[in-house]
């Protein structure tokens, strides 16, 4: 008997909290609305950012200078592969800005007219060969990258990171025989810092972010294929004009100082 | 779906005797409510995947070369780490069952640690062990064997999620067989590996058989461990559940349509276990 009881408690338990989460989202939209149709300037109250996961560092820094400048407002970021954010987006997840690491997911967006507005171009970023401390393999050039005996790991074709890597390829005449396609460029690096490969082609930017974990080789041949980084207001947000003001601050000087120093470029 | 529903009859009117038995059939019909809630969980997804699948396109996206590969990878793998799941699971699971010596019960916990740890974890795990700055891997690679981003990788990463899979079957099926005929077997002067040859494993073989095949369906779907320890390269150690996570990226047809062929594998697979092992231990009770 007893422990019918609190099998019992514990479903009342489940459900009270469930409809108490229910009761929290909506309390939150709402809020949401309130606060921005009452605001004025950039406005206050939440926003929900969804950037490429080679922003996190960037954005982090970017979103916490955002809050100390706008008081009252709350930036929060969901960080994930492009493709799987704009999937998100597209399946009705509430963003307020959308922040892409390349133009094909962005493209995407705007074609299912999600995007409000036209989005703009914030950041580039090029490719880099990434070596474990001590560059075991002796890799100088990309051309070393060929040479038998040299593990390389690089993005598959699929994902941006392997789309600009057969770019390169291309330019450079070498063809690169690597012993693992990964689907992200975490996984490339992880294998690089883990010293499983002797190299791999990752972006500048992850290399500046690994610090003293891997050693970074650049090569001219990476300017053939530039990664453009747009960011744009999602059609569906409920604070557009607070979007747009966090739009302004990553394009504006603030934002540039913060990714410079990641590595990225200008576009 | 009928090797399923079959053996559900059977094991129905086996638990209607048995009611009859105690006289007691009390399923509180609040118990019945969340037991359908428990099945739409389960299967509303699985109806849901099969909905989003495009028909026109299936068989050439999942008879493209890529998907046979990788298809086939997966079943060479899977069989692979099966056997290496039997030949080590099987004497982990009498030591636990039939031996007693102290650290029994620490043992027995860390071999069940890979069913609880996320298989990422035991992806890192198995790279400083085996990997090439490895702890073992470094003497390996001195030995002239590669491990880093070869189908060896797989089949370790494959072997290591899947075997207390094995170990938990069997252990229970020897707990549940007991000692008499192995006592009796002892006593009219059989050795301990006769024993164990003779009596143990015929008794305990159904148990066997589903703790293998629930291994083999683990090996194929595994994901976390092979990404992290194996990498990923056709042919070499991209197995199915790779293929689909970078299909995805770009063709979610083709992603889907290679899900629906995990599941039907790992429908089968789990039919078989389930409707092998009752009809050898009726045998076995008959018998």
């Amino acid at each position: 008997m007893s422990t019918i009881r609190v099998r019992i408690g514990a479903l009342l338990a489940a459900g009270v909290l469930a409809a108490g989460l229910a009761g929290c989202a909506a309390s939150n939209t709402a809020a949401g609305r309130t606060q921005s149709g009452s605001s004025t300037a950039a406005g206050t109250g939440t926003l929900t950012v969804f950037a490429a996961a080679s922003l996190k560092p960037t954005f982090t820094k970017i979103a916490s200078e955002f809050e100390a400048a706008n008081p009252g407002t709350k930036v929060t970021l969901n960080f994930a592969g492009s493709s799987d954010l704009a999937t998100q987006i597209t399946q009705g997840a509430p963003a307020d800005v959308f922040a892409s690491a390349d133009t094909r997911n962005m493209a995407k967006l705007s074609d299912a007219k999600l995007i409000d507005g036209t989005a703009s171009n914030f950041a580039t970023n090029v490719l880099e060969i990434a070596v474990p401390p001590g560059n075991p393999a002796s890799v100088s050039s990309f051309a070393d990258l060929a040479k038998p005996g040299v593990k390389v790991v690089v993005c598959a074709p699929q994902v941006p990171c392997g789309a600009a890597t057969e770019t390169v390829e291309q330019a450079a005449g070498t063809t690169l025989k690597p012993v693992s396609e990964e689907s992200s460029v975490t996984d490339v690096l992880g294998k690089v810092t883990s010293g499983e490969a002797d190299a791999g082609l990752v972006y500048v930017t992850d290399v500046k972010n690994a610090g003293d974990k891997v050693q970074g080789i650049p090569f001219s041949e990476s300017g053939k294929a530039v990664n453009t980084y747009p960011i744009a207001t999602a059609g569906s947000s409920r604070n557009k004009e607070l979007a747009r003001a966090f739009i302004a601050t990553v394009t504006g000087s603030e934002g540039r100082k913060v990714l410079s120093e990641a590595g990225f470029g200008t576009p | 779906m009928r090797p399923v529903s079959a053996p559900r009859s059977k094991a129905g009117t086996a638990r209607k005797t048995n009611r009859r038995d105690t006289g007691y059939t009390g399923v509180p019909p609040w118990v019945f409510a969340l037991a359908a809630a428990g099945t739409l969980f389960v299967l509303l997804p699985l109806a849901a995947m099969v909905a989003k699948v495009n028909w026109g396109q299936f068989i050439p996206l999942i008879t493209s070369e890529s998907s046979l590969t990788a298809l086939g990878l997966s079943l060479r793998t899977s069989a692979a780490s099966t056997v290496l799941c039997i030949v080590l699971g099987v004497p982990l699971a009498l030591v636990l069952a039939r031996a007693s010596f102290p650290g029994q019960r620490l043992l027995r916990a860390f071999v069940l640690l890979p069913l609880v740890l996320p298989p990422v974890v035991g992806g890192i795990a198995l790279l400083y062990t085996f990997g090439r700055q490895g702890m073992l891997g470094r003497s390996i690679e001195l030995a002239g064997i590669q491990i880093a981003f070869s189908t060896t990788a797989v089949i370790l990463a494959q072997t290591f999620v899947a075997l207390p899979f094995l170990v938990v079957s069997l252990e229970g099926a020897l707990r549940t067989a007991g000692t008499k005929y192995e006592a009796v077997a002892a006593t009219l002067g059989a050795r301990p590996t006769t024993v164990l040859r003779r009596v143990s494993i015929p008794l305990v073989l159904p148990g066997l058989a589903s703790g293998a095949v629930l291994s083999f369906a683990r090996c194929l779907g595994e994901f976390g461990a092979t990404l992290t320890f194996a990498g990923s390269l056709q042919g070499v150690t991209r197995t199915l559940p790779l293929e689909i996570y970078l299909q995805r990226e770009t063709d979610a047809d083709a992603a889907v349509a290679l899900s629906l062929v995990l599941v039907a594998v790992a429908v089968a697979v789990v039919g078989l276990s389930y409707r092998r092992p009752r009809a050898l231990a009726a045998e076995a009770g008959t018998g």
